[in-house]
């Protein structure tokens, strides 16, 4: 389930990221509890919270008190405007490193992207 | 409620042999602890003053706050499973079960519906199981005991793998259900990491180190890449093992890793891979290493 190299708490932060940016869960909308988290990976219910815990510091979910846990309203936006950032830095650049060893010029990965224009949409 | 366990200044001694020297450990009430040690580490040694099978020949034993050595309102919630499971052989694993009720917050219909689940007959004679019956036998003894602290030592080691998963499942429900102080001591360390919240590793009759676990995870690193840059890399950290393959180089160092050395590693082409608890609890627990 998990991979050995991030800290399980963060992994599961990371997922629950993605399943906003995704769509999968909803701004405003509620996440499962610590507990339902630990039961399915099969983990202690504090690496859950852990997770959670971060996630709230961030502000993309917060706590209504004996309530549970919901997304932000604005959860999605900023995700989305976090990974803007990182994107040419943390996707493109090794891509296109690996692509220099493999011998791709940076125009045929720019005719390929150009083709795939219509695909965004 | 569950119960916090203290021990100030431990020893115990066997004859003339020290099994625990000096221990000083300090767990938090409500958490499920690992307890990891080789053979002869002084494990179960250290469970069995907490479940005050044993009275400390130094030092003092606190369980809740309180002294546990002749408390009966504290040692009737505290239960230490063994891996044979201390029962009387010719019981029939029924009347064993219902011995369970001398506790008080023993649960016998939770403890008959675990032995219909993973299939414990409770008409035959406790030495007709198996091996692996019998430790099961004594997890549900474990489980169904719903003490403030619920010690399992090695209670696994006669299941296989789909028993033992079973039961670490269990356990985590039962736990989630009902929060109290668990403490398992185990070989199987990769297995039940994911499990824990704190680790204390004992070696020779000593702690060796308490954290919580994620610290432990990144206590170590494994370097992978061309062997000059992995080289440069791993100069004056503690190495723990080195592979070569071709060009390739392999360390795994027991190390945090700053900012820097990361940056480093990335520039270089080197990849940064985790070491497992136990790969790390292996070396730490290493005779020929010298310091902690």
């Amino acid at each position: 389930m998990f991979d050995d190299g991030t800290p399980i708490y963060r992994q599961i932060a990371d997922q629950i990221k993605a399943e906003i940016l995704n769509g999968s869960l909803e701004p405003g909308g509620k996440v499962m509890s610590t507990n339902q988290y630990a039961s399915f990976f099969q983990i202690n219910p504090a690496t859950a919270q852990k997770a959670f815990r971060e996630l709230v510091d961030e502000g993309v979910l917060y706590k209504q008190r004996g309530v549970g846990m919901f997304v932000a309203e604005d959860a999605r936006d900023r995700l989305a405007g976090e990974f803007r950032a990182r994107f040419f830095d943390d996707v493109l650049k090794p891509l296109v490193h690996e692509a220099r060893q493999a011998g791709i010029s940076l125009s045929d990965i720019i005719d390929y992207l150009k083709t795939q224009e219509g695909a965004l949409k | 409620m569950s119960f916090s366990v203290s021990l100030r200044d431990v020893t115990l001694k066997y004859g003339d042999t020290e099994a625990l020297s000096d221990v000083t450990l300090t767990l938090e009430a409500g958490k499920i602890h690992g307890l990891l040690g080789r053979n002869g580490a002084g494990k179960t040694t250290l469970l069995s003053l907490l479940a005050a099978f044993r009275k400390p020949t130094a030092g003092e034993v606190l369980v809740d706050g309180r002294p546990v050595w002749e408390n009966v309102d504290v040692v009737s919630r505290v239960a230490l499973i063994r891996e044979g499971g201390d029962f009387d052989d010719t019981d029939t694993v029924e009347s064993t079960i219902e011995t369970g009720e001398l506790r008080p917050s023993f649960d016998l219909d939770y403890a008959l519906k675990l032995a219909e689940r993973f299939e414990v007959p409770l008409d035959k004679k406790v030495n007709q199981l198996s091996r692996g019956k019998r430790s099961m036998l004594a997890a549900i003894c474990g489980l169904a005991a719903r003490a403030e602290l619920t010690m399992f030592d090695e209670v696994h080691l006669g299941m296989d793998a789909p028993t033992r998963d079973a039961f670490y499942k269990e356990l985590l429900a039962e736990y989630m259900d009902r929060p109290h102080t668990v403490i398992l001591s185990t070989h199987l360390i990769d297995e039940v990491a994911n499990y824990l919240e704190e680790v204390v590793i004992v070696d020779k009759g000593r702690v060796l180190r308490h954290d919580d676990v994620e610290a432990f995870q990144s206590m170590g690193a494994t370097f992978t890449g061309p062997a000059d840059a992995v080289d440069a890399l791993a100069a004056g950290l503690e190495v723990l093992a080195e592979q070569r393959l071709g060009g390739t180089k392999s360390v795994t160092v027991a190390s945090r890793l700053d900012a820097a050395r990361r940056e480093r590693a990335a520039a270089a082409g080197v990849e940064i891979g985790p070491v497992g608890l136990q790969d790390l609890f292996i070396h730490l627990t290493n005779p020929d290493r010298t310091g902690a």
